[in-house]
């Protein structure tokens, strides 16, 4: 994973509530064995409207997703995370996200920042009007900064440190493998197990 | 102080704590399916790792199968080498797979507990986030996605911040015609879509207690559609009866030792949940959804709402933009909607319970020519189950297609799928724009409704018969 320090960027407003997975990258995308190339399936159904903010050439050089509340509900599909990151997003802003997506975020590099809803809508008046506002997001400071404007937002210092560092996760509980060891000869013999095939 | 459910499986399952980090937490079952590991094998490959427990780890293809013609190679070259690439992964790894066209093939959430692998008190992981179903058998399970995958066919846990905990107590007795997906639809409705986020959700009271495994597990599916990546309800003597005898279950000794812990398997009288919503059960009816979330339901008496009437901007706005998408308009009565297609199936509704609710209406009857009625099983035993009973019969007499097992139409992975501007009464979990094909409009309901909407061509009940 790549480290996650800082990130200046324009941002993409998203003017709608309870994104799912599947309007992020649709179902028939998920055949592909690959972590690449999920960009062509990004927001695939909404692309097919001229107006989609996608779409629109103002927006073409955006980094930061501002979305609604509830952002990537539904489905588990960590393609969701690919197909934001494959078309060149690096941060998405909302008020609340699911908690599997903000796992998956998480585990792959994409910040995702929590801030209320008041400050999203005030990036959205900003962005709209000003679509090549920079908006620096700063995991060292936690803050989202624009026009003079500086937003603090939290985020547990766990994640952050993983992030800051790119550190992979299994690398890390590789280091716990003599616990993983330990506690496994103390698991309860009547736990089942799937082999050998009864 | 005394401890919920969630907390003392999870209490149980910390490998190692650390302050400032999260738990490592044992995983004991990983079930796999085509669609969200192709790539977690690659990064075992590429890191040059094993799977640490093939023995508690287990594949099935489901999500990216067809439902017809299963003898014969899967037409879609592209799907057909997804479900190929899992069968190669399994062979390298050595891990168990049923594959279709094996007996135990099925819907993974569906396959587990028939198995027997399913059981009270474990901590059960799958890429897919209807692994809440198992949560019906006291188990704390949850969806994951590709990361953790690799992640738990690495070492068998996982790094998680242990989520707060919220009891859904369910009082009361369901009047006929009502069932559990209508409990589980309410209280989304009720909690919204995000009320479950940061929760492990536990369901409680009598309303509970009185439900049979299938309809628990119905319930604790749709957790994730009010936001939380696991529900569960404490194990009973309905739950003991139910895993005892099945392949996997314990015998002998182990299941002494076994049935001793899962009656230990309960919240304690003085604990304190960092929240509670109560439901009534005796106030509830059939329910049906007429948006583009799971949280946009109603009961079926009810009428399309208007945008104007919600008090919160982002409420209203999701609103209209749903009442677009699915082509209704404020004020109609939702028993006057007329649907193409119904699809009776998925991790959801697609056992045997719920297919022998949905052919007792149906028995003897035809479905409205204007529709099309889609059976598809949730494994390759409930199929043959069902079959044993003569309700593919019921099924076919009444018109409608009886299938193979696999998830088909509730994410249109394969080609069942809507065609656009088609609408569906679906017993499935997601009403999202596009997710039954591209352009189809969902309403989801119980098999009942489903039966009843397929005999008159509109959103209906069996009282409405």
């Amino acid at each position: 994973m790549e480290k996650f320090l800082t990130h200046t960027g324009s941002g993409l407003p998203l003017r709608r509530s309870n994104v799912d997975t599947d309007q992020i990258i649709p179902a028939v995308y998920l055949k592909r064995i690959t972590k690449s190339g999920f960009e062509d399936g990004l927001f695939a159904a909404w692309r097919n409207d001229p107006n989609f903010e996608l779409n629109q050439p103002q927006y073409k050089q955006a980094s930061i997703l501002i979305a609604g509340p509830d952002f990537g509900t539904g489905s588990s599909r960590e393609h969701a995370v690919w197909a934001l990151q494959n078309y060149g997003f690096k941060v998405v802003l909302s008020t609340r996200f699911a908690d599997i997506f903000r796992g998956n975020s998480q585990k792959m590099g994409l910040l995702t920042v929590i801030l209320p809803q008041e400050e999203i809508e005030s990036l959205w008046q900003v962005v709209e009007e000003k679509p090549d506002t920079q908006i620096t997001v700063d995991l060292q400071s936690k803050s989202v900064s624009y026009q003079g404007k500086s937003l603090p937002f939290t985020i547990d210092d766990y994640t952050r440190w993983r992030l800051m560092e790119g550190l992979d996760d299994i690398g890390l509980t590789f280091t716990k493998i003599d616990a993983v060891a330990k506690f496994e000869e103390k698991r309860a013999t009547f736990k089942p197990k799937t082999l050998p095939i009864r | 102080m005394g401890k919920t459910l969630a907390e003392k499986i999870w209490a149980e399952h910390v490998v190692s704590a650390t302050a400032g980090e999260p738990d490592l937490l044992y995983i004991d079952l990983h079930l796999i399916h085509e669609v969200t590991s192709p790539q977690a094998f690659d990064g075992l490959r590429l890191s040059n790792r094993k799977v640490r427990r093939p023995d508690l780890t287990i594949a099935t293809e489901d999500h990216n199968v067809p439902t017809l013609n299963i003898d014969k190679p899967i037409a879609d070259p592209v799907s057909k080498l997804q479900v190929d690439t899992l069968r190669k992964n399994c062979a390298e790894f050595g891990l168990r797979i049923h594959s279709l066209g094996d007996v135990d093939q099925g819907i993974v959430h569906v396959v587990g507990p028939q198995l027997g692998i399913t059981q009270p008190g474990m901590t059960i992981v799958c890429g897919d986030s209807h692994t809440s179903t198992h949560g019906a058998f006291g188990a704390l399970a949850f969806g994951i996605g590709t990361s953790e995958v690799e992640h738990v066919l690495a070492t068998q846990t996982l790094p998680l911040i242990r989520p707060k905990t919220m009891a859904i107590n369910v009082e009361g007795s369901l009047k006929a015609g009502v069932t559990s997906k209508d409990i589980i639809l309410a209280v989304i409705a009720k909690i919204g879509t995000g009320g479950g986020q940061g929760y492990i959700l536990e369901y409680r009271g009598s309303a509970i207690r009185a439900l049979s495994m299938e309809a628990r597990m119905t319930i604790c599916n749709m957790s994730i559609e009010a936001g939380a990546r696991a529900g569960l309800i404490a194990p009973d003597q309905t739950t003991f009866d139910y895993v005892k005898g099945k392949p996997h279950a314990p015998t002998g000794a182990d299941w002494d030792a076994a049935l001793a812990y899962w009656q230990s398997l309960n919240t304690d009288a003085d604990a304190k949940f960092d929240k509670e919503v109560n439901l009534n059960a005796d106030e509830l009816a059939p329910f049906v959804t007429w948006g583009t979330n799971p949280g946009q339901g109603l009961p079926l008496t009810s009428a399309v709402p208007n945008p104007a009437d919600f008090a919160n901007a982002e409420d209203r706005g999701a609103a209209e933009r749903a009442l677009q998408y699915m082509d209704l308009k404020p004020g109609t009565p939702l028993k006057s909607i007329k649907v193409d297609t119904i699809f009776l199936g998925s991790c959801t509704n697609g056992r045997i319970e719920d297919l022998r609710s949905a052919a007792s209406i149906l028995k003897g009857k035809k479905i409205a020519s204007s529709v099309r009625l889609l059976v598809v099983p949730g494994s390759a035993r409930v199929r043959l189950q069902a079959e044993s009973e003569g309700l593919d019969k019921v099924f076919l007499d009444a018109g409608g297609e009886w299938r193979s097992a696999g998830c088909s139409m509730c994410l249109g992975m394969n080609p069942d799928q809507l065609k656009p501007g088609e609408r569906a009464a679906s017993t499935s979990n997601r009403n999202f724009e596009g997710r039954q094909g591209k352009g189809g409009r969902t309403h989801l309901v119980s098999p009942l409704v489903a039966a009843a909407t397929a005999l008159k061509g509109t959103l209906a009940s069996p009282a409405d018969l």
